[in-house]
């Protein structure tokens, strides 16, 4: 078995209006940052997985995404998976 | 009849659901703690508001997992009234057992205060006693209430006449207005505002008195909406 | 990294930085017959800090009457309880987190939240109420609009998730607050009175359990630093964390626990964690306490005893079962999830003794740490002179008038309290927004009443008259919703305590309330004091907060603030009428700063006062009473006229300063809303009672107030007060570019 080290990212889908985005993009236009475009604010979530190769992990990983990190009726989802140590 | 209001870690108004069961039907009421396997026993099933697993990650989506909710879904399965107030909404939903998805309150603050709420079907179990069209005023207490479905899903809803409830002034943002939903066979119920909350005249309002007597005027008379 | 040994503590001074003073390391010393270790020093550090200690106001409080026949248990514990009758009991407490939320205002908020409900569960009373008083500087600053949103969603954060409606409370503004806001949180409890659990370490041999979460390394020193000033020098790493969903499960288990009889003794770790409850729990009993520290849950790794013992790790408990008892216990926090871990015992040599790797790391005298923390006899300054003071009258009263409305400490606060959950439980009958809170007790026709108050303008001004109002009007809010004032918890927030003149406040100020609480027979069961309240050498303006418990039989007695259905209403005075502006809102934005002596008090006048408002309610012989405080009858008129959505036409009585009239804040006064069949019987009453009433007008269908005074009419449109009162604080909060990163 290997250890890997995984971030998910969990974020609105494009059609899901993101009302703390939409704050920080005016906060962001109003301290003159007037280039800000869409903001979208997400989760970031880390852990450490024992897995038989990244293959395995990923897998693992995309279902825990769609059971229960991400509810795909409103969200998206996005990981990286790497080895430890590498 | 007996009902069941299911409790969860973090579950709040588990015991004012019981409470108004009590004041308005005189019914047996049980607190069912969320590792229960079977509720085969009960002829309506409640879940609560509060905030189960602290709402942690996301309203409801930690609840869904309880062995609770799978005996949830065989009971309403069988037809049984299943009303899921507030967090039990989300609790539905995180579920699969309503369609759509609640979501922060466009405003991002906790909201607390009486809505109105027009009673948009009496076509269900739980709202057989109330006039289509009729405004009622019932408390809401959430901070993710902003109702999300994709538009297929919406027209769905609309034409099969299951929005059970909107909003008369929309309180966080949800779509079309909408406070509580049916699933495609009528048996539950999911709704964001309390009627355990509203049936007492001290309490503000007795608007929720009602919901409580319909599900029980259902039961009664042994029907199950097909 | 190495701990310095006694020798090193001693010649480096290194204690101070442990928060003793030379002195008191040197008392230290004499009470140990040695030098302390590091773990030693740093315990009688935080448990000789002021917040745990009480060391400056220790002989000052001992003035306040604590006793009476409601009381069942007074200061000392970790709540008061008074008796509410039909073998009930309301256990009560209000506590300060001024400085953690200073720092950190949601997480401040939130842990002030969770610390005040633990202690009124581990009284064996079940939770009904939460209250908080808030005090922030003006909202035309970024940092303080960042603040006041943040402390709020916090209240919110925490109150909301634990299932305990927040029902009152009050917020106010002023400079003197722009770097130390003020946050006050208190809690109310129910409990069968016979059925109080202390915190007490009795039984020698019984077991010691941590229960909840683990400890990590937070908020090291947090109740030193609670008594050192300048928040914004204030480390980070004190900051707490709060976990309601944790503090829900550990109150609804601990209520179990307490219910099965099994617990001798139960304390929150709150300030100073682990070492103050124990040596709090050991001194209550006068016996002793043995933590063997290598059983302590911990979080991270490496912890040593001394972090161990200082950590304020958040929701997390110390109880005392009953030998033999542990199986009850262990299943009942396995079925809420909760880590429980045996970690010491009840001794018999009153010392508090610590072991770690199989090794003594400190073992010092209870006694020494609690009964015999020092105490001292603060110098006190000469007293405040207060001088009446001349007023300049308004060319435009009803443009003053509604600039008293859009003062944010008038106008509506429904932008704070629709953030919190005012109703779970469903047992509110009476919320935010009314003079008083009424919380039913279930299954009885009784409530609750509860409310809070405190005027720092008025104790600036006169310290002692100033806290004798804040007693009295808290206690006349309660009598308002017609309850009966049974006692009051309170929260002293004053400045720095080795300034006489700060002294001088604190101890007028503790005369003043001991006297309206002797006068209004509503005695002091619990309290706090928060001191240091100063930054860059300025000092807070003494701001004592008291929070009143009431008990009202027959929950159809109830009285709201404002009618429903005004129109024909007759608007009856109730209280001697005053043109005197002195310590008046109006007064201070007229000439710029808080002027004039406290406004008039009359605690004999107050009390028949309270009589009556019980008397009136229990007799159905007014629809709505209100209770007149800042902003005067004006603005008193103005919330009624605005809550039942009807306009008024009143008459003054002949001879009087129209805005003296309208602005006063004299005490003693309440407006009562009168069907005309009933006021014969009102004013009877008010005869019977010697207190002054007299038919001032009527609500009417016009959309106005008016007032006549000798001919001259000030006539204010009710849609402009509306307005003015409704969006004020909403406007001022307007999302900014600053307020928007708090939702990050």
């Amino acid at each position: 078995m290997k250890q890997f080290e995984v971030e998910v990212k969990v974020w609105l889908k494009p059609s899901v209006f993101d009302p703390q985005g939409h704050a920080v993009h005016g906060a962001l236009v109003s301290l003159g940052f007037e280039g800000a475009g869409e903001v979208r604010i997400g989760k970031f979530i880390q852990m450490t997985l024992e897995a038989e190769d990244e293959q395995a992990a990923a897998r693992q990983v995309d279902e825990m995404c769609q059971k229960v990190l991400a509810n795909p009726v409103m969200e998206t989802y996005a990981f990286e998976i790497r080895e430890r140590g590498q | 009849m007996r009902w069941a209001v299911v409790v969860f870690p973090g579950s709040n108004c588990d015991r004012d659901a019981e409470q108004a069961i009590r004041l308005v039907t005189g019914d047996a009421v049980d607190l069912v703690w969320h590792d229960a396997e079977d509720l085969s026993a009960y002829d309506a099933i409640v879940l609560p508001g509060g905030f189960s697993y602290g709402d942690y990650l996301r309203a409801g989506a930690i609840a869904r997992f309880s062995p609770v909710v799978r005996a949830v879904a065989r009971e309403a399965e069988r037809g049984k009234p299943v009303i899921g107030i507030c967090n039990g909404f989300q609790i539905l939903t995180e579920a699969g057992l309503l369609p759509g998805a609640l979501l922060a309150n466009h405003h991002l603050q906790f909201r607390c205060e009486i809505a109105k709420l027009r009673v948009e079907t009496n076509d269900s179990p739980f709202t057989r006693l109330y006039q289509p069209g009729e405004v009622i005023r019932i408390p809401i207490a959430h901070g993710e209430g902003r109702y999300h479905a994709e538009p297929e899903v919406l027209d769905e809803l609309r034409r099969d006449g299951r929005v059970a409830f909107r909003y008369v002034e929309n309180p966080n943002g949800s779509v079309d207005d909408i406070a509580g939903i049916l699933n495609a066979r009528r048996n539950v119920l999911g709704l964001m505002p309390h009627p355990e909350r509203a049936v007492i005249d001290w309490m503000g309002s007795e608007d929720g008195i009602r919901m409580f007597q319909s599900i029980r005027a259902h039961v009664e008379e042994g029907q199950t909406h097909a | 990294m190495r701990e310095p040994t006694p020798e090193e503590i001693r010649d480096g001074a290194i204690y101070r930085s442990l928060g003793l003073s030379d002195s008191e390391y040197e008392r230290v010393v004499e009470k140990l017959g040695r030098l302390p270790n590091y773990v030693e020093a740093g315990i009688f550090g935080v448990l000789w800090s002021e917040h745990c200690s009480y060391k400056s106001s220790k002989v000052h409080l001992r003035r306040f009457p604590t006793t009476g026949p409601q009381v069942l248990q007074g200061p000392g514990e970790n709540a008061g309880v008074v008796d509410i009758g039909d073998g009930w009991a309301v256990a009560f407490k209000m506590e300060s987190h001024n400085h953690p939320s200073a720092v950190e205002p949601y997480q401040g908020a939130a842990t002030g939240v969770g610390g005040i409900l633990r202690d009124i569960f581990t009284m064996g009373a079940r939770p009904i109420a939460f209250l908080d008083s808030l005090r922030f500087g003006p909202l035309d600053d970024a940092r303080t609009r960042y603040l006041f949103a943040q402390v709020v969603a916090g209240i919110g954060g925490y109150g909301n998730c634990v299932g305990i409606p927040t029902v009152g409370g009050e917020v106010q503004f002023s400079p003197t607050y722009r770097q130390n806001p003020l946050v006050n949180a208190m809690c109310v409890g129910i409990l069968p009175a016979h059925g109080i659990v202390r915190g007490e370490a009795k039984g020698v041999g019984n077991p010691v359990f941590v229960v909840g979460a683990r400890t990590g390394r937070d908020g090291i020193h947090g109740a030193t630093f609670a008594s050192a000033e300048d928040p914004e020098e204030k480390e980070r790493s004190a900051v707490q964390v709060g976990d309601p969903f944790l503090g829900k499960l550990l109150m609804e288990a601990c209520l179990e626990l307490i219910a099965t009889g099994a617990v001798v003794g139960i304390q929150d770790m709150g300030a100073a964690g682990l070492t103050s409850s124990s040596a709090e729990m050991a001194s209550r009993a006068g016996g002793g306490i043995e933590l063997v520290l290598d059983r302590v849950p911990v979080r991270e790794t490496g912890m040593t005893p001394y972090e161990m013992m200082l950590s304020e790790s958040q929701e997390r408990m110390l109880v005392v079962l009953e030998r033999g008892k542990e199986e009850v216990a262990f299943a009942i926090f396995r079925r809420y999830g909760l880590e429980v871990a045996d970690v010491g015992r009840v001794t018999d040599d009153g010392m508090l003794r610590l072991l770690w790797h199989g090794e003594v790391v400190a073992e010092i005298p209870v006694r020494a740490l609690v009964d015999e923390a020092p105490v001292y006899e603060r110098p006190v300054g000469p007293p405040v002179s207060s001088k009446r003071a001349s007023i300049p009258e308004p060319s435009h009263l009803a443009e003053a008038w509604l600039s008293l409305m859009r003062h944010p400490n008038i106008a509506d606060k429904s932008w704070v309290y629709r953030q919190y959950d005012t109703m779970v439980r469903a047992q509110t009958a009476l919320g935010p927004g009314m003079d008083a809170a009424l919380v039913k007790v279930p299954d009885l026709d009784k409530a609750v009443a509860m409310a809070t108050d405190g005027n720092a303008r008025y104790v600036r001004l006169n310290p002692r008259k100033g806290g004798a109002i804040a007693v009295a009007e808290a206690a006349r809010n309660v009598a308002a919703v017609g309850a009966r004032p049974l006692a009051i918890t309170n929260c002293l927030n004053f400045g720095n305590p080795e300034k006489p003149a700060v002294m001088r406040q604190l101890s007028d100020a503790i005369d003043g309330m001991a006297e309206a609480c002797r006068a209004l027979d509503t005695p002091v069961v619990s309290g706090n004091v928060s001191l240091y309240n100063e930054s860059r050498g300025q000092d807070i303006d003494p701001t004592p907060i008291v929070g009143c418990v009431g008990v009202l039989d027959g929950i159809f007695r109830r009285m709201p603030s404002a009618p429903r259905e005004a129109r024909g209403l007759k608007l009856v005075i109730l209280g001697r009428e005053d043109d005197d502006l002195d310590g008046s809102l109006f007064a201070e934005l007229a000439c710029g700063e808080p002027v004039g002596d406290a406004p008039y008090l009359d605690l004999a006048a107050e009390r028949r006062l309270h009589e009556l408002l019980q008397r009136i309610a229990a007799e159905r012989a007014a629809v709505a009473v209100h209770d007149v405080s800042e902003g005067g009858l004006a603005v008193a008129i103005a919330e009624m006229a605005i809550g039942a959505g009807c306009g008024a036409s009143l008459a003054a009585p002949d001879g009087v300063r129209p805005a003296g009239w309208l602005f006063s804040e004299a005490q003693g006064r309440a407006i009562a809303a009168v069907s005309p069949d009933a006021l014969d019987a009102l004013l009877h009453l008010a005869r019977a009672l010697d207190v002054p009433a007299r038919v001032a007008g009527e609500f009417t269908d016009a959309p106005c107030l008016e007032v006549s005074f000798a001919g001259d009419l000030v006539r204010v449109s009710l849609a402009d007060l509306e307005e003015a009162y409704r969006t004020a604080i909403p406007s001022l909060l307007r999302q900014d570019a600053v307020d928007s990163r708090a939702t990050l």
